[in-house]
């Protein structure tokens, strides 16, 4: 018995050692792998197959190869903060600016822009279509469909949509999830499955101008009710991850930053898929301001 | 009804057209899954033995945690995987979130427990003389593993099979611990996933029958093995 005892500390033992010795074979080696980016970005941009087209073009450029993690803007911050990724694309301008602040990203700098629209039903049962102002068209959502005759999908992800879609609420002071009431509905998905479900439902919802674009060969029975409120503007920015968070590949990440920063980068985030909408799924907004993009009304320079 | 129909005309379709992608998806699938269950089996099957055989203190507890581990779910798992295996997790220097490696250890996380108990169970079914006899016939512990193992290959088929079927099926941790990334992590499950989410309900009917067709085939080969001594 004693000897067997033995026997298995001797082999705990053992594998104590091997595992010290793989962490001290690793510490031995850079801080970081220089070949490999992790870039932590929205779902709603990683849908729209813009990352697709763009990424290729910079891995073939630098070597460097690039994992793109696609989950809610939430869940993308959370992973800067934790030193988790080397890089962020997000659209969340008040979160991101909390981090810049707090020092967990190095910088942040606006990429491209397009807008946010609420969709619903073909037949508008809360007759919201054509209202200039987002707001008071949800409260309009919200009274007509307590009558159940309709539904709103929310993405209830704590992505940037979902932050934008509450800001909204919050204007008219309403806060849906406390309310618990049927109408509102709680996806917890990124935004192409909260706009199947809201196709499937009959339900109204906000979502990004890309992603509605890109999947409305799918959504046959939503259409666009309510868009051009300057609160609907929809800022991408990129945020390369402070490197004192450790092991980040800071230099990778500047060199993606200043990539999608290029002219003819630029150029290409306006030109994508233009052809086949027959209108842009991004404006590209290298030095532009979220300011003077508002003041514009959204309109391109 | 429609769609369901263009779901399988459009699975023949890029199964006809031989589409890359779906067969480097297949293959991916294919690869990772069977590496987890070969492991789990080689892991399992010895420690399945052990807790058959012998009585030691603690044995109780380590059974109770087996049998937990059958019904863990893959998200629990996942986020275990992924926590550990973070950049700033405790293994983070390995660099190896987001790869088919992390993704075969979760799996094989998840396939271990079904592999122990099914070899538990069915070695423990084993008359005990039998291992009496064997043992004084002067085979060593090795030899009495082998012995054991072709004793009851009825029921460890059938843990290959769970674990297999454990690990090809799961999507929860392989989308948390591989990323779902394109040409490198993204397998059967997580593509249909995506596919779903993306609202291209053809190409996610495609990629479910892809996978139900690959696991009806693994087990109708693993199911003709087993049952072949007993069938005549």
């Amino acid at each position: 018995m004693l000897r067997r005892w033995i026997l298995s500390l001797r082999i705990l033992g053992l594998l104590f050692l091997s595992v010290a010795l793989l962490n001290a074979a690793c510490a031995s080696e850079p801080d970081y792998n220089a070949d490999q980016l992790i870039l932590a970005t929205t779902t709603s941009l990683n849908d729209s197959g813009l990352l697709d087209q763009l990424v290729p073009i910079f891995e073939e450029e630098t070597g460097v190869s690039v994992k793109i993690i696609a989950v809610g803007t939430g869940a993308a911050l959370r992973m800067g903060v934790e030193g988790n990724a080397d890089i962020l694309l997000t659209h969340a301008p008040d979160s991101e600016r909390e981090l810049l602040i707090a020092g967990d990203v190095s910088s942040r700098t606006l990429v491209a822009y397009n807008d946010f629209l609420i969709v619903g039903p073909r037949h508008d049962p809360a007759a919201v279509t054509g209202l200039s102002d987002a707001a008071v068209a949800l409260a309009n959502v919200r009274a007509s469909c307590l009558g159940g005759v309709c539904e709103f999908a929310s993405r209830g992800d704590d992505s940037g949509t979902h932050k934008k879609e509450l800001s909204l609420w919050a204007a008219v002071d309403i806060s849906p999830s406390e309310l618990d009431e049927d109408w509102y509905l709680e996806v917890g998905q990124g935004m192409s499955a909260t706009l199947t479900v809201a196709n499937q439902r009959d339900a109204y919802t906000l979502t990004d101008r890309g992603t509605y674009l890109s999947l409305s060969d799918n959504l046959p029975n939503l259409m666009p009710v309510v868009e051009g409120d300057s609160r609907l503007l929809n800022y991408y920015s990129v945020l390369p991850v402070s490197g004192s968070k450790g092991r980040i590949n800071a230099l990778a990440a500047r060199a993606f930053r200043d990539f999608l920063l290029r002219e003819d980068v630029q150029a290409m985030i306006d030109n994508y898929l233009v052809e086949e909408y027959g209108r842009p799924l991004f404006i590209a907004a290298a030095g532009d301001s979220e300011s003077a993009i508002a003041a514009r009304g959204g309109a391109p320079r | 009804m429609d769609l369901i129909w263009d779901g399988i005309r459009e699975a023949a379709r890029l199964w006809w057209a031989g589409d890359r992608e779906i067969i480097e998806i297949t293959l991916r699938t294919l690869a990772i899954s069977s590496s987890a269950t070969a492991l789990a089996l080689l892991i399992g099957i010895p420690l399945g033995a052990v807790l058959a055989l012998r009585r030691f203190w603690g044995r109780g507890l380590i059974v109770a945690a087996v049998n937990t581990g059958m019904g863990m779910p893959p998200v629990v798992i996942g986020l275990l995987v992924a926590l550990i295996l973070w950049r700033t997790g405790p293994l983070g220097r390995l660099d190896l979130i987001y790869t088919p490696t992390a993704m075969v250890v979760a799996q094989l996380l998840l396939s271990l427990p079904l592999v122990v108990g099914f070899s538990l169970a069915s070695i423990q079914s084993v008359n005990p003389r039998l291992i009496g006899q064997i043992w004084a016939m002067g085979a060593n512990r090795w030899q009495v593993l082998w012995l054991l193992v072709r004793e009851t290959r009825l029921g460890l088929l059938a843990a290959v099979m769970a674990g297999f079927g454990a690990a090809i099926s799961e999507v929860g941790a392989s989308m948390q611990v591989g990323g779902n990334l394109a040409g490198e992590t993204r397998v059967l499950t997580t593509a249909t996933v995506l596919e779903t989410g993306r609202g291209n309900f053809e190409v996610a009917i495609a990629l479910s029958l892809v996978l139900v067709v690959l696991a009806f085939l693994v087990n109708l080969a693993l199911t003709t093995v087993q049952q072949r001594r007993f069938v005549r």
